[in-house]
């Protein structure tokens, strides 16, 4: 309506300065090569490329080689969140600690066979008044949430075992449970308690030693034991890892076993803790638990892609409908955006969750927005008595302003959204995010330079109709 | 542009759409869901047939759930939401909802949030709404520094804070009917999806802005004087179908979610479709009227 009165107007300055933006963006996108062929070149390189990596992702899912990740809600399985009691922990032993507490459930967990188990720690709470250290179990495939709670929270098996009569003493340290040591009568489960004393020593100084109390048919199997075994080496193992492999000095006949060795006074009272409350380094608490049967995962799976498919169609035919020639174009930049979306989630990986699919599918119909700014733009200098290359040009070039702005902000919210989430939304962000900047990529060069390789003078005519949209003919 | 020339009008219906979602929250109240408050959510599948409510609700008491609701989902389906449970409670659950094994049940979910996180949570939530909003409002004060006449950057800023306060609150409203519907509680997804529209419903607004920015500036190179609310209302003009179409596309994948999607997306994508919609009618009809509105009354009080 005020177009055609406006740009006759324009003076020299302003088409300088448009001339200035475009040169700007073909040298940023690599294709200042006025000939067509080199234009020509470049976006059948893009289309080779890009299906080369399409073709690539396809096969790596259909031959399940490298898989999407998926997320707990997705693959079924359990997540917990314990709170750790950290109570006894001096401030700056506390990252030691959270460490420690991780490595420990790490191995309790590998040893329960479970795939792929995620176990970390989280610094959390500090919103709600009281600072607190977190740690985050996922099992995958683990549904029952009783079985793992049962897991984690087991205490460690601790096995007492004789060392064989024909091993070579020199050898204990660095011996594993089955080469050196055979059973013997007692296990853990005849322990009553562990505790740290201090014995008075050789010389003056009192040295910590952990005093066994056996219960009333566990004493009466030690003082056979040590009886018939004086001299021998006896060890005792935690989770399978040797803690303590004292001599047998004398038979014990009252159910009580004074273990002595090097300890410090803080490592007798570790070792009388870990026996008495499980190896845990800290105490912990669950906080929170999230199970999804696979079932369950399984039909989010199924109609997030459906989703997927019929969302990417029907954007494609809107643009195809509305903007005629360049909306095909921008069709093929959304699929070479979906190629590159779905190479990058294999590549970092990111962990898929149905709010990431959801953020996916969001950002499908986001990653055409620039175009549609872009092309009603180039209609508009086409109306304005352009040709239309120069009316791609100034299109792709006037856009640019919003679309960078637009797309900023939507970042803010990304990063902001990261910080937020729990687990399962940080999916929905970093999909997001991902998918903004790399729409913005593949809308504005993919679509520019196919554009331009075409090479069609819309002058008139049909290659006019082609360059019009909505119900313009 | 009849917009502009109209204005009082679309402030009237903008106010009265306000009104009404602010109306919605007052009447149905918001239900906060587990993620915020804490307590228990299970959903319980039962292939052989569920049971009826009543022997259900029999073996939770015996069991010890208190204050819970049920509700029945799916063909074979049911939703129990109950404080947190007991470790005890937890180990006889598949049992407790088999009613003693009369009808096999299978946990297909089971979530359980500690009172602790949800607080924290919701803190949270709070802190990066607050922080969406004044990050986009410096954003754009700082994109639009450079057109400092007639209006100062900073009110581009205010309005665009001012829209976005109006796109949040129409689907709050909204999901607060919802909620008295179908039961939908605010989780941490309904936080997610009011941020998103936050990011995106400012995309339509920065557009107009940003064709009142260039506009204004060849009106400078041109020596050109013109209106103030002419300038906008012709940006407006310009832009108003690009802000349609480029809201459209989103629209259209977002039905897509809500009809094809997850069941767990559908309210997500709910209250996704009606903020973005709400955002860009705030972007054609409250964005720029406002503008126009601000620059009238600093020429009356120069005046004076």
């Amino acid at each position: 309506m005020y177009e055609s009165l406006l740009y006759p107007v324009i003076g020299f300055r302003s088409t300088l300065y448009r001339s200035k933006i475009a040169f700007a963006w073909a040298y940023s996108v690599g294709i200042l090569g006025s000939h067509m062929w080199q234009k020509r070149a470049i976006a059948l390189v893009i289309l080779i490329v890009g299906s080369g990596i399409g073709w690539y992702v396809y096969s790596s899912q259909a031959s399940g080689t490298r898989p999407f990740k998926l997320g707990l809600d997705l693959s079924g399985g359990t997540q917990l969140v314990y709170r750790a009691d950290l109570a006894a922990i001096t401030s700056n032993n506390v990252a030691d600690s959270m460490s420690s507490l991780r490595d420990t459930i790490e191995r309790r967990v590998n040893l329960f066979g479970v795939s792929e188990p995620i176990v970390q720690t989280e610094h959390g709470g500090t919103l709600s008044g009281t600072s607190e250290e977190r740690l985050i179990v996922e099992l995958p495939g683990i549904t029952d949430t009783q079985k793992a709670i049962a897991l984690i929270g087991q205490t460690p098996v601790l096995e007492f075992r004789m060392l064989k009569k024909d091993a070579d003493v020199s050898n204990i340290a660095s011996s594993t449970i089955n080469e050196l040591f055979e059973s013997s009568a007692i296990t853990g489960k005849d322990l009553k308690s562990a505790e740290l004393q201090f014995q008075g020593g050789v010389g003056s100084l009192n040295e910590a030693v952990v005093v066994l109390h056996f219960n009333s048919e566990g004493a009466k199997i030690f003082a056979n034991l040590t009886k018939n075994n004086v001299g021998r080496y006896f060890g005792m193992f935690l989770d399978g890892v040797p803690i303590s492999t004292p001599v047998i000095r004398e038979a014990i006949p009252d159910g009580t076993a004074v273990i002595s060795g090097n300890f410090t006074p803080e490592s007798a009272k570790e070792l009388a803790r870990n026996l008495n409350y499980g190896a845990l380094p800290v105490p912990i608490e669950l906080l929170s638990t999230q199970t999804v049967s696979g079932t369950l995962g399984g039909e989010a799976v199924r109609d997030g892609i459906m989703a997927g498919l019929w969302g990417v169609g029907a954007v494609i035919l809107f643009m195809l409908f509305w903007y005629r020639l360049p909306g095909v174009l921008a069709g093929v930049a959304l699929m070479l955006y979906i190629i590159a979306i779905l190479a990058l989630f294999q590549l970092i990986p990111v962990t898929l969750t149905a709010a990431g699919i959801a953020a996916f599918i969001l950002s499908v119909g986001m990653a055409v927005d620039a175009n549609v700014l872009i092309f009603e733009r180039m209609k508009e200098e086409l109306r304005g008595g352009k040709s239309s290359t120069e009316a791609i040009h100034d299109g792709f070039g006037r856009a640019w302003p919003s679309i960078r702005d637009s797309n900023i902000s939507s970042m803010i919210t990304a990063v902001i959204l990261f910080w937020f989430g729990t687990s399962l939304i940080k999916g929905f962000a970093l999909v997001f995010g991902l998918g903004v900047l790399v729409s913005m990529l593949t809308a504005i060069t993919v679509s520019r330079t196919f554009l331009l390789a075409l090479g069609i003078k819309a002058r008139g005519g049909f290659s006019r109709f082609l360059f019009g949209s909505g119900t313009t003919l | 542009m009849f917009i502009v020339k109209h204005r009082n009008i679309f402030f009237a219906i903008t106010g009265a759409i306000t009104l009404v979602a602010l109306a919605s929250v007052f009447v149905f109240g918001l239900k906060l869901g587990l993620d915020f408050t804490g307590g228990t959510l299970v959903q319980a599948t039962y292939p052989a047939g569920r049971p009826a409510p009543q022997a259900l609700t029999e073996s939770l008491d015996a069991a010890g759930f208190r204050g819970y609701s049920l509700r029945e989902a799916n063909t074979n389906d049911y939703v129990l939401r109950a404080g947190n449970m007991t470790p005890a409670m937890r180990e006889t659950l598949t049992s407790t909802l088999s009613v003693g094994g009369a009808s096999p049940a299978v946990v297909a979910q089971l979530t359980e949030v500690g009172p602790t996180i949800g607080v924290e949570l919701r803190n949270k939530a709070f802190i990066a709404l607050g922080l969406v909003m004044l990050c986009i409002l410096l954003f754009i004060a700082f994109a639009f520094r450079k057109v400092s006449k007639p209006i100062s950057s900073w009110v581009y800023g205010l309005i665009a804070l001012v829209t976005l306060i109006h796109d949040v609150i129409v689907p709050v409203g909204f999901f607060a009917f919802l909620g008295y519907l179908t039961g939908a509680q605010i989780d941490t997804l309904f936080v997610t999806a009011i941020l998103t529209i936050l990011g995106f419903s400012i995309h339509d607004t920065i557009v107009v802005f940003d064709r009142t920015r260039e506009n204004l500036r060849i009106n400078e190179e041109r020596n050109r004087k013109e209106d103030f609310s002419e300038t906008a209302g012709r940006s407006l003009g310009q832009t108003f179908v690009r802000s349609i179409n480029t809201s459209l596309t989103v629209l259209i994948t977002l039905s897509v979610l809500y009809f094809v999607g997850p069941v767990s997306t559908k309210d997500f994508a709910l209250t996704l479709l009606v903020g973005i919609i709400a955002g860009t009618y705030s972007s054609i009809f409250l964005a720029t009227p406002l503008l126009v509105e601000v620059d009238k009354r600093r020429g009356n009080q120069k005046k004076k």
